[in-house]
């Protein structure tokens, strides 16, 4: 199939200098495409948000991105210690990043919350000890 | 103008083909092709890194030679600041305004003078645009043409005001006529510039249809004969100084920042560096950032290409010259109107030059056969075939602009096959299998593909 394109990241845990790689060669590929600007920065953002997430929270995992000329679907998977309340978690400013994570300038307890602003649909599916797969939307 | 002119040009006589400017490029503008390197217009935003870095001195910018001044019945010289970091031991900036002079212009205009408006203006304009927050610096014509190509979200945090060169052009044309009573084809209005950006930026600038700029002379074609003059400069000389601290500072990295008078702002030199920030700033990843100051020279603009000096020896001594200097001399209510010059007149468009097809689809179909080709090349980024990485080889396969084969691994490995099944064929025969006649056949049509692969790879050789 030569109009959907299936891009898979795997994010390593831990590791903050690495942490935006996989975000920046989508937006890379999606300018590549003639993606509207405003479509890639959405992208840009949420997924950014979500990789640096799942190196904070989650040990890695992997992430899944479908570009189609309809949308970009961004799969992030962990198998991390999953989300206890996402009601909470979805809350602007509620954060349980540790100290060392917040003196990075992160943990401002805006990750989800920004992720749902910055995509047209976003869901997350979390099960405590077996992990966690948020699949977030953006329009073309 | 042509959108995509450019100064940054290669005399194909000196360039030997090696690799050096196709690695530096930081926007993959450049090819070795037939032996030579090709800069892709589109992609150019005249940053001069080809200039720095080719060792054979192929690549050079193109400027105005100093008897352009004779068209004019007037001239007047539009010093850079970049320009006064140049000398050992200048304590007095009138020196080199007055060696201006007896080298042969009518007049001087600092454009450190305009820069002091320029800031005076930035400071306004942030006050009514929080909401729009950060600001980022037009002032180095590279890092506006490397927006327009590459960050299209961030087009509409520009600084909408003309740099501080073309205010001075402006003020300076404008002083010149009212004073000779010449019409402005007259007067030769010349900027002293430390790089080819502004070269660029004079012939086809953004942000404005026309740039006030006749000329644009090099610092360092200029260096000598100022240097020479400059001691013929008297004690008794005019004092021709107009601008302070915040203007000289426009010379170096954080300069035109530190005119603002706020310490939320960022200050980047170095076109790598501006690209990171630029890729962060698209991603939010900055908070509370009011002012974004970009360099895409080292050191800001003492580092440019057409200086001579080290730009960090530069930089110390732009700081001693200003040290005593008031904080500016120079206030938008002393000119005439000069509000009304500051202002871009024209807006900046995207020009999505990266994208890899004519339309998405086009595209879509390329981006699958460029990361299908990525998982066949070595992924080395050689440079032999003459693009930067395997990835920018497999961009351009699939724009139709190489070949499979420019690759030197990948042919190498069609060698390897061609000749096993050459030393099969070969057993057979050996071997008196049935049909001998139709295995020598293909035995010499297998031995001339040879001999074709191997002359390809000999042509790139010679063109190296």
């Amino acid at each position: 199939m030569d109009d959907a394109i299936v891009l898979k990241y795997e994010i390593s845990p831990d590791d903050f200098t690495r942490a935006g790689e996989a975000s920046s060669d989508v937006k890379g590929k999606l300018k590549q495409l003639g993606v509207s600007p405003e479509a890639v920065r959405k992208v840009a953002i949420a997924m950014y948000e979500g990789e640096i997430n799942m190196v904070i929270h989650a040990n890695g995992g992997e992430i899944t991105v479908e570009i189609t000329p309809v949308e970009i679907r961004m799969i992030l998977a962990d198998v991390g210690p999953g989300i206890p309340d996402v009601e909470k978690a979805m809350k602007a400013g509620y954060s349980t990043a540790p100290d060392e994570v917040r003196s990075l300038g992160f943990g401002a307890g805006m990750g989800l919350p920004n992720m749902k602003k910055y995509t047209d649909d976003m869901s997350i599916e979390t099960k405590l000890g077996v992990g966690t797969t948020i699949t977030m939307i953006v329009k073309m | 103008m042509d959108k995509f002119n450019h100064s940054v040009r290669l005399d194909p006589d000196l360039c030997k083909g090696c690799i050096n400017c196709i690695k530096r490029c930081p926007t993959q503008a450049i090819r070795v092709r037939n032996g030579k390197a090709m800069i892709n217009a589109k992609f150019c935003i005249d940053c001069g890194e080809c200039i720095r870095v080719c060792a054979h001195h192929a690549k050079h910018a193109t400027y105005d030679k100093m008897d352009v001044m004779k068209q004019y019945q007037y001239t007047v010289a539009l010093p850079a600041p970049a320009l006064y970091s140049q000398f050992n031991n200048l304590d007095d900036v009138n020196i080199v305004l007055n060696a201006l002079r007896l080298m042969g212009f009518d007049d001087v205009f600092e454009v450190s003078a305009a820069a002091e408006l320029v800031s005076e203006a930035t400071r306004e304009y942030l006050t009514h645009n929080e909401d729009n927050l950060p600001i980022i610096s037009t002032a180095c014509p590279s890092v506006v043409r490397l927006i327009r190509v590459r960050f299209p979200n961030l087009i509409s945090h520009l600084l909408p005001l003309n740099p501080p060169v073309e205010v001075a052009a402006a003020l300076a044309a404008k002083r010149a006529m009212k004073k000779t009573g010449l019409e402005r084809k007259e007067i030769g209005v010349c900027f002293i510039s430390p790089c080819p950006s502004k070269v660029t930026y004079a012939k086809s600038p953004l942000g404005t249809e026309k740039s006030q700029v006749d000329h644009v002379l090099a610092i360092k074609d200029v260096y000598p004969q100022l240097l020479s003059h400059m001691k013929g400069v008297g004690e008794e000389a005019a004092d021709l100084v107009t601008s302070g601290k915040i203007g000289i500072s426009w010379g170096r990295s954080g300069g035109e920042a530190s005119g603002l008078f706020t310490d939320d702002y960022l200050a980047a030199d170095g076109i790598e560096n501006v690209i990171r920030v630029l890729e962060d700033l698209e991603d939010q990843k900055f908070t509370n950032l009011k002012f974004v100051e970009l360099n895409a020279c080292n050191g800001g603009c003492v580092g440019g290409v057409l200086t001579v000096e080290n730009p960090y020896v530069a930089e110390v001594k732009l700081k001693r010259l200003r040290k005593y200097m008031p904080v500016a001399r120079s206030h938008m209510d002393m000119e005439d109107n000069a509000e009304q010059l500051i202002p871009w007149t024209t807006g900046v468009q995207y020009e999505p030059v990266f994208s890899l097809g004519g339309n998405m689809m086009e595209s879509f179909a390329r981006l699958n056969q460029v990361e299908r080709l990525c998982k066949k090349l070595p992924g080395l980024d050689c440079g032999s075939c003459g693009a930067p990485s395997c990835k920018a080889l497999a961009e351009d396969i699939v724009r139709g602009q190489a070949s499979e084969n420019d690759c030197v691994y990948h042919l190498r490995e069609n060698l390897h096959k061609l000749s096993e099944e050459v030393s099969v064929l070969a057993d057979d025969l050996h071997e008196g299998n049935k049909g001998g006649q139709e295995t020598l056949r293909i035995l010499k049509e297998y031995i001339q593909r040879i001999s074709d692969e191997m002359s390809l790879l000999d042509n790139q050789e010679e063109d190296e």
